[in-house]
C-alpha cells in the first residue's frame, strides 16, 4: 500500500468535519446523538492509523477503551433521549426551549 | 490494489457520512451511519487492525445502531414532513465544519509527520490477538478495572432514567 498517514489523517478529519457539521444542523436529537458517534469513529480512525504508522499497539488498546465508553455512553444517552420523550412529546431541539426567558 | 482499496472505501465512509446529515428520515441516517461504520471497518483492516474492525461492526453495527433503530420505533418520529434544518443554520454549520476542516489539516501539514506509506520494517502489531491480551492485562490492567466499572454504572443509571418518578415536577 502506498498510501501514507496523511490520507488517513485527512479522512479521518473529513469525517469528523462532517460529524460536526451534522451535530450544528440538525434538529433531531437521535441523529444529532448519531453525528457525535460519527466524531467518535473519526478520532478512533485516526488514532489506529497513528498506531499503525508508529508500530505500536497503545493506540490500538485505546481504541479498545473508546469503544467501550462509547457503548455505555449510547445506552444512557438513549435513555435519557427517551425519559426527555416521555415528559415532553418532543424530541426536535428547537422545541426543547424550558430554559428560554 | 490496497490503493483502490483505500480510495474506494473512503469514498464509501465519507458519502455515507454526509447522507447521515441531509437524510430527512431518521431511520435513514440511522442505515447510513451503519454504511459509514462498515466503510470504517474495512479501513481498519487496510490498516491491519483486524481484532478492531470486527469490535466495531460487533460493537456499532451490532449494538449501537439496532439501539438507534428500537428507540426511533419506539418514539415513532414522523419524518419527512418538514425541513429538517433552516437555511441560515445550514450555511453557519458549513462555515463552521469547513474551519475546523481547515484549521486541523493546516495543523497536520505544518507538522513533522512523513507523507510516505509504512514501510515493511514497521510491524504490524495490531494484527495479532496477543499483543493486545499482553498489554491488557498488564500495562492497562487498571484502566480496564475502570472501564468494567463504568458499564455498571451506566447500567445502574439507564435502570434508574427509565424508572416512571410518580410525584415529580414536570417541567413546563
Amino acid at each position: 500500500m502506498t498510501i501514507g498517514i496523511n490520507a488517513f489523517l485527512f479522512l479521518s478529519v473529513a469525517l469528523f468535519a462532517i460529524g460536526f457539521f451534522g451535530v450544528l444542523l440538525r434538529k433531531n436529537t437521535l441523529v444529532i446523538y448519531m453525528c457525535l458517534e460519527l466524531m467518535l469513529v473519526a478520532t478512533t480512525l485516526a488514532l489506529v492509523a497513528f498506531s499503525r504508522f508508529n508500530g505500536t499497539l497503545d493506540g490500538n488498546v485505546f481504541v479498545f477503551f473508546i469503544l467501550t465508553v462509547a457503548a455505555a455512553e449510547v445506552a444512557v444517552g438513549l435513555a435519557i433521549i427517551v425519559a426527555l420523550f416521555r415528559r415532553r412529546q418532543t424530541v426536535m431541539v428547537d422545541e426543547l426551549n424550558a430554559l428560554k426567558n | 490494489m490496497a490503493d483502490i482499496l483505500f480510495y474506494l472505501f473512503a469514498a464509501i465512509t465519507l458519502s455515507t457520512a454526509l447522507f447521515v446529515v441531509v437524510s430527512r428520515n431518521a431511520v435513514n441516517s440511522a442505515m447510513f451511519f451503519l454504511l459509514s461504520l462498515m466503510g470504517t471497518a474495512a479501513l481498519f483492516v487496510l490498516l491491519d487492525a483486524y481484532l478492531l474492525a470486527v469490535l466495531l461492526v460487533l460493537v456499532y453495527a451490532g449494538a449501537v445502531v439496532a439501539l438507534f433503530l428500537f428507540i426511533i420505533m419506539l418514539l415513532d418520529m414522523r419524518g419527512g414532513e418538514r425541513k429538517p434544518f433552516k437555511r441560515t443554520t445550514l450555511v453557519a454549520g458549513t462555515f463552521a465544519a469547513i474551519l475546523l476542516g481547515l484549521g486541523v489539516l493546516s495543523f497536520v501539514q505544518h507538522s513533522q509527520l512523513s507523507s510516505a506509506a509504512v514501510s515493511a520494517d514497521v510491524p504490524a502489531l495490531g494484527a495479532s490477538l496477543k499483543g493486545y491480551a499482553a498489554q491488557l492485562f498488564t500495562t492497562y490492567l487498571l484502566p480496564v478495572q475502570v472501564v468494567g466499572f463504568l458499564l455498571l454504572i451506566a447500567m445502574l443509571g439507564v435502570i434508574v432514567l427509565s424508572k416512571r418518578f410518580e410525584g415529580l415536577e414536570d417541567v413546563k
